[in-house]
């Protein structure tokens, strides 16, 4: 294992990733860096981290590492790396040869330390822990062992792969470290969508808004802005990181939190089912700043560079039908009980929601703001040119949810590097958005194969039961 | 003190909007007219001030708080430093974030067209003829 310490005083840290949303996890963690202010390295190893969720990294301060990893979604906990070996006698030797400036500190006698052993891939037995632990002997810790208030923890982390058809008898790399942290995945039970006040037929869950959030890089005194904001669910977790949100939808009813509830067991959605009463529900409410029936295809603000981060899941058609204000006549049923004026609708496609996102995005995002949206990718067709480019935004990442063999989604995150101009323009090189709800047709079209498939199955199951089971008769 | 379950517009947010009727060069900024407002008290956050101050139209703001009687003692100009004066931000502060606009109208100011505020919302949604 390469120095603990490099040459400018930046230690070695163990960051244990989730084992899920996998593309998501370094750009969440990269751009968490960039929204606390810190640098960040990532160091080169050979772990693969689709099946072994280890990164090391470089961070200038503990307190860097702490705000990195008390705001990561997709992490589950950053450690200090002592030590990493191969085998158990190669992580002791490296242990052995720890530097004791940077070890004595937690050695003292007047401190408390406890050891935590852990494995990916492997549940481990007490037996194998308290071996691991015994073996640890060497170590010159001096304080006294505490088991429930520790001082210090520090972590044996043990890694077995995740191919369950496959696990070594022994680990393919052990890691010892001191724990810095946990990563945030407790939050995501607190703002679980069930439990939040207001919900709509596309709330997305709560840890991927958070992540969204991370990505657009949200911070404190920020405005954080959501073009298609709906039931307000992507403006919660960026209130959870200190900005004022603002939002604006076309469906005024989703808005005022009228209509029916479509949630089980409710008829109506109460008065209190609106965004601001969904902040209010996690003391977010002092962050509210606006929300307006708009469309998101005409900007209502004056030239200004107004928010720090754009943050929002279009409505794609996939659940929801795209909506825009036209001439055509083509009258949306969605009018009962509606004293506000709803102008008919016309298709809107999805081409056009994209370039008019981008321009939107380039005109009203602070330099170095940022663009964060869900792309309906079509798999077969996918390539890097289908996603839409400006002139005034640089891409940041581009990561995949598969939800199906076909479909997916990417989450896309753009940044705004120099101010704009009139002649700046959306382009989408190879489009495959240009017919209205394309994707949506594509999407059903592989829903409605997969039921019936579902259903041929299950008949034939039926048909197999029935003539097998015995008739039960006392 | 009970908190009202209704949202509501701000001056903060009024100071950004814009009328973007088809054909309009003066869109900006919207004549308030408020037929119902609440004063509510909003924590204080003078960092967060400071940092929308720059991005205001401030005679906007001045001609807005004045239309609807809540001016009070906000200078009419921006002073120098005035991200360091305590004073002059809290009163900032109030006009943009404590003013709540429940009922009313944003009137563009080039075509007269009224766009409606219900509930605290702002309805910016154009008609067919005007898109």
């Amino acid at each position: 294992m390469a120095a603990p310490v490099c040459s400018t005083g930046w230690r070695k840290y163990l960051l244990w990733l989730a084992h899920e949303h996998l593309e998501f996890r370094i750009p969440e963690i990269q751009s968490i860096a960039q929204a606390v202010g810190s640098p960040l390295e990532i160091c080169d190893t050979d772990y693969d981290i689709k099946s072994h969720p280890f990164v090391e990294l470089r961070l200038p301060s503990e307190e860097d590492a702490r705000k990195i990893i008390g705001r990561s979604f997709l992490s589950r906990c950053l450690l200090e790396l002592w030590g990493t070996g191969q085998t158990a006698e190669e992580l002791h030797k490296v242990l052995r040869d720890y530097p004791t400036e940077l070890s004595v500190p937690y050695m003292r006698q007047d401190t408390s330390f406890r050891y935590q052993v852990a494995a990916f891939g492997k549940t481990l037995t007490m037996r194998r822990k308290k071996d691991i632990i015994d073996a640890l002997d060497f170590l010159p810790f001096q304080g006294r062992v505490d088991l429930k208030n520790a001082e210090h923890t520090f972590y044996v982390l043990e890694d077995y792969g995740d191919d369950p058809t496959k696990t070594p008898e022994e680990p393919y790399r052990t890691f010892f470290g001191r724990w810095i942290g946990d990563g945030q995945r407790k939050l995501i039970d607190k703002y679980a969508v069930r439990k939040r006040h207001h919900i709509g037929e596309t709330s997305m869950d709560a840890g991927l808004s958070f992540v969204m959030a991370n990505m657009a890089a949200t911070r404190r005194n920020a405005v954080v802005f959501d073009p298609f904001v709906g039931t307000g669910s992507l403006l919660v977790s960026s209130a959870h990181f200190g900005s004022y949100v603002l939002g604006t939808d076309i469906d005024s009813h989703i808005i005022h939190g009228w209509g029916r509830s479509t949630r089980h067991n409710k008829k109506w959605r109460g008065e209190d089912e609106n965004i601001r009463a969904n902040l209010r529900q996690y003391g977010l409410e002092h962050l509210y700043l606006d929300v307006l029936v708009s469309d998101a295809a005409r900007s209502v603000w004056r030239p200004c560079q107004l928010f720090d981060a754009i943050i929002t899941d279009p409505p794609y058609g996939i659940r929801e039908a795209s909506q825009r204000l036209g001439t055509k006549d083509n009258n949306f049923v969605r009018e009962e009980d509606c004293e506000v004026q709803s102008p008919t609708k016309t298709a809107y496609t999805l081409s056009d929601l994209l370039t008019d996102l981008l321009n939107y995005a380039a005109k009203h995002l602070v330099v170095n703001g940022r663009l964060v949206y869900w792309l309906p990718v079509y798999r077969p067709d996918y390539t890097e040119k289908i996603l839409p480019r400006h002139p005034c935004l640089r891409l940041v990442s581009n990561c995949e949810q598969v939800l199906s063999t076909d479909i997916s989604r990417r989450l896309i995150c753009m940044e705004k590097v120099r101010d704009y101009q009139e002649s700046d323009s959306a382009e989408i090189v190879v489009n495959p958005y240009r017919e209205h709800n394309a994707i949506r047709d594509k999407y059903l079209l592989l829903a409605k194969e997969k039921k019936l498939k579902q259903r041929t199955k299950k008949d034939a199951q039926t048909k197999r039961t029935s003539s097998n089971s015995p008739t039960q008769e006392t | 003190m009970l908190l009202s379950f209704r949202t509501i517009m701000r001056l903060l947010t009024h100071n950004m909007l814009t009328s973007h009727v088809k054909g309009v060069t003066n869109g900006y900024p919207l004549k308030l007219q408020a037929e119902n407002i609440k004063v509510m008290s909003v924590d204080f956050n003078p960092e967060f001030v400071a940092r929308m101050i720059p991005k205001l139209e401030w005679q906007a703001l001045i001609q807005a708080a004045e239309s609807i009687g809540h001016l009070g003692d906000l200078p009419r100009e921006l002073m120098p430093e005035y991200e360091s004066n305590e004073e002059f931000l809290k009163m900032a502060h109030h006009v943009l974030m404590e003013v709540e606009v429940i009922e009313g109208n944003l009137e563009c100011p080039e075509t007269g067209r009224k766009f409606p505020i219900k509930n605290g919302i702002p309805n910016m949604l154009l008609n067919e003829d005007e898109v």
